[in-house]
């Protein structure tokens, strides 16, 4: 039976919260997906897809203004043995396989970058340690293209770390063979002033499990397009996200989950602390049920905590279903404030208010830092959201 | 000896940007090892006092001293009254999203004793104080106060009054909407940290009915803002029979 509900627990919150009314995912969409630039129109800012994004920040990546500067980011890849890195042409028939470009910014990325990175994990290989990806900004602008590919029954975790400062725009496909297992984390770490848009491709194939944890702490406007579709039958996609918007940031995150395969699963899980003016966080969760697509398990998730005044978010779940013949569906987004009575309890009790906060932003984050399984992140991460804290009060 | 003592104490709020005198001038001293009970009706002002003493922001201090041990209660932040030795079971404990139970107790006990307790003498001491409070172990894990019944809010305060060990106590209506079995669990808790004779009690409740379990050495009646009788266990007896009608006239006459 198909269950659909929205939870907004919005009477004690100082953000906004927007629940859009239900709407097809593809007629959102100003125009359909396409690898070439031209086909999108330069956005304005009205469509849905860009409502909520600061156009005038993105230094050009929408309007074909940004140039990109030969000191773009620098990729470093560190691979255990047995995993190919390579750098691509523009002909290699991997790329697009995993999806297709759905907005401007996406396709101006495909078609502008000159060399792809791609790499391949060989099927039945399972690594006993993660693969890390630095991407680290130079202060220019850069168009990337990067795919990871999994063989059949293949294992793995990969982490992607984005620090520096750049204007980046960038698709990355994530290619599952069958049974395959494949873990990716994407840190985003940037400087303050960096701009980053991409749009991560997953085709998920028949028995394999996807993994996305995305963490966004950094930049002035990052926008993601997390995107999950099945290549077989018995697929799974966990998606989970953490971030942590300060003033004046612009954090995106546009999830679509695509059910066009029968008896696949999903559970999309994002959490998300806000501070300061103008702390901005955007969450879409659209999840399609395709009517073929008989079988589905979906659940997805948005929980938001504001810690000050003076920030805002927009957390739309959507969820669309052709079907009836599914397992089950549902999605729920809640945000909340950190209050003065939660304060003062734990006050009360002694601890110091610096402490205090840390507890509850810690607790609110800890279930999903603990899904990412690799130590030396997990430490780095609580430490982050720590230092963050401490930065507010300061 | 540890001693509270509240003088003239005037507290105000703010309301419909209007600024209201709630007490009007407490005075009030509490040792160690005495209970003292507080009784009034509603809106009289008792929640007020036990929230000005713990530091809570909505209430101005308009007039008055509060000394602990001749310190200045009032010049401390909320923390550092708790950590002086000043608790406060609160009427409605406010519920804590993502931080358990036992994560909670010992980073207040952390604080409390000015270290963290030794891990294995820490869970001996809470799984015991639990017991005692009849609550099942896996409350620990739970979320602050998060889906608790009324009752077992009231055990969760009780439990961090055992393990805090303060040297004054402020219950504020811990009695209320509580069944009589939780009543009793409740009230047992209270003596047992009592009987160590190193805190001070300040109960503060509507109803007599608590004052069957927990003895207090003096009852004050709370009437508009301020204390406007004392006397021992007897002072309550009269309430129960006769209410606090006299008490409502007078303040409205006032």
């Amino acid at each position: 039976m198909a269950e659909a509900q929205n939870i907004p627990v919005g009477s004690a919150t100082a953000g906004q919260i927007a629940v859009a009314a239900e709407s097809t995912v593809a007629t959102r969409m100003s125009a359909p997906p396409s690898f070439d630039v031209a086909d999108f129109p330069v956005p304005h800012g009205r469509e849905e897809e860009w409502r909520f994004t600061p156009l005038e920040r993105l230094r050009g990546l929408h309007d074909g203004t940004a140039t990109a500067t030969g000191e773009g980011v620098k990729v470093d890849v560190q691979a255990p043995g047995g995993v190919t890195v390579e750098t691509v042409g523009r002909d290699d028939a991997r790329l697009g396989k995993a999806g297709t470009p759905v907005d401007r910014v996406a396709a101006q990325a495909y078609s502008a970058f000159e060399k792809a990175s791609v790499v391949t994990v060989p099927k039945e290989a399972v690594l006993t340690e993660p693969i890390r990806i630095a991407v680290h900004g130079q202060g220019g602008v850069a168009y990337a293209h990067q795919i990871i590919e999994l063989g059949a029954f293949a294992e793995a975790v990969v982490v992607i770390d984005h620090t520096g400062d750049a204007v980046l725009a960038a698709n990355v496909d994530y290619l599952l063979g069958d049974g395959a297992k494949l873990t990716v984390v994407s840190v985003q770490d940037w400087d303050e002033k960096a701009v980053h848009v991409a749009q991560h491709n997953a085709l998920v194939g028949r028995d394999a499990s996807f993994r996305s944890i995305v963490v966004t702490f950094g930049g002035d406007v990052v926008r993601l397009h997390p995107r999950v579709s099945y290549a077989g039958s018995g697929g799974e996609a966990e998606l989970f996200g953490l971030y942590f918007t300060d003033a004046g940031q612009h954090q995106e995150h546009r999830l679509l989950v695509d059910h066009n395969t029968p008896h696949c699963r999903s559970n999309v899980v994002y959490k998300g602390a806000l501070q300061g003016d103008d702390a901005h966080a955007v969450w879409i969760g659209d999840v399609l049920i395709e009517a073929k697509a008989e079988g589905t398990d979906t659940y997805e998730m948005n929980r938001n905590l504001v810690l000050t005044d003076g920030a805002r978010v927009d957390s739309v779940p959507n969820l669309e279903i052709e079907t009836g013949e599914i397992v089950g569906a549902g999605h729920a987004s809640a945000t909340g404030r950190f209050d003065d009575e939660q304060l003062f309890y734990l006050m009360a009790r002694g601890i110091p208010e610096q402490e205090a906060r840390r507890l509850v932003v810690r607790g609110f984050f800890a279930e999903l830092v603990q899904q990412i399984g690799v130590a030396d992140l997990e430490e780095r991460l609580i430490a982050k959201i720590d230092e963050e804290l401490e930065a507010a009060v300061a | 000896m540890a001693t509270l003592e509240i003088r003239d104490l005037h507290v105000t709020v703010e309301a419909d940007n209007a600024t209201k005198e709630i007490l009007k001038g407490v005075d009030l001293t509490v040792k160690q090892g005495e209970t003292h009970a507080i009784m009034g009706p509603n809106g009289s002002g008792k929640s007020t006092l036990a929230y000005a003493l713990a530091g809570h922001p909505k209430y101005t201090v308009s007039g008055g001293t509060v000394t602990l041990d001749g310190e200045d209660v009032l010049e401390m932040s909320v923390d550092e009254r708790a950590r002086a030795g000043l608790f406060l079971a609160m009427q409605y404990p406010v519920e804590v999203p993502g931080v358990s139970v036992s994560n909670f107790l010992r980073t207040s006990a952390t604080a409390i004793r000015g270290e963290a307790p030794k891990l294995r003498h820490w869970v001996k001491e809470v799984k015991e104080a639990m017991q005692r409070l009849n609550m099942d172990p896996a409350f620990a894990e739970r979320n602050v106060n998060e889906g608790f019944s009324g009752g077992e809010k009231k055990r969760h305060e009780i439990l961090q009054l055992e393990l805090l060990k303060p040297k004054i106590a402020v219950l504020d209506e811990t009695d209320s909407g509580l069944d009589v079995d939780a009543l009793r669990v409740v009230s047992e808790g209270v003596n047992r940290v009592r009987d160590n004779g190193q805190v001070g009690t300040l109960l503060i409740t509507h109803y007599t009915r608590i004052l069957r379990y927990i003895k207090p050495d003096q009852v004050h009646v709370f009437a508009d803002g301020r204390i406007v009788e004392s006397g021992g266990p007897e002072l309550a007896d009269k309430l129960e029979n006769e209410g606090y009608e006299a008490y409502v006239k007078g303040g409205a006459s006032a």
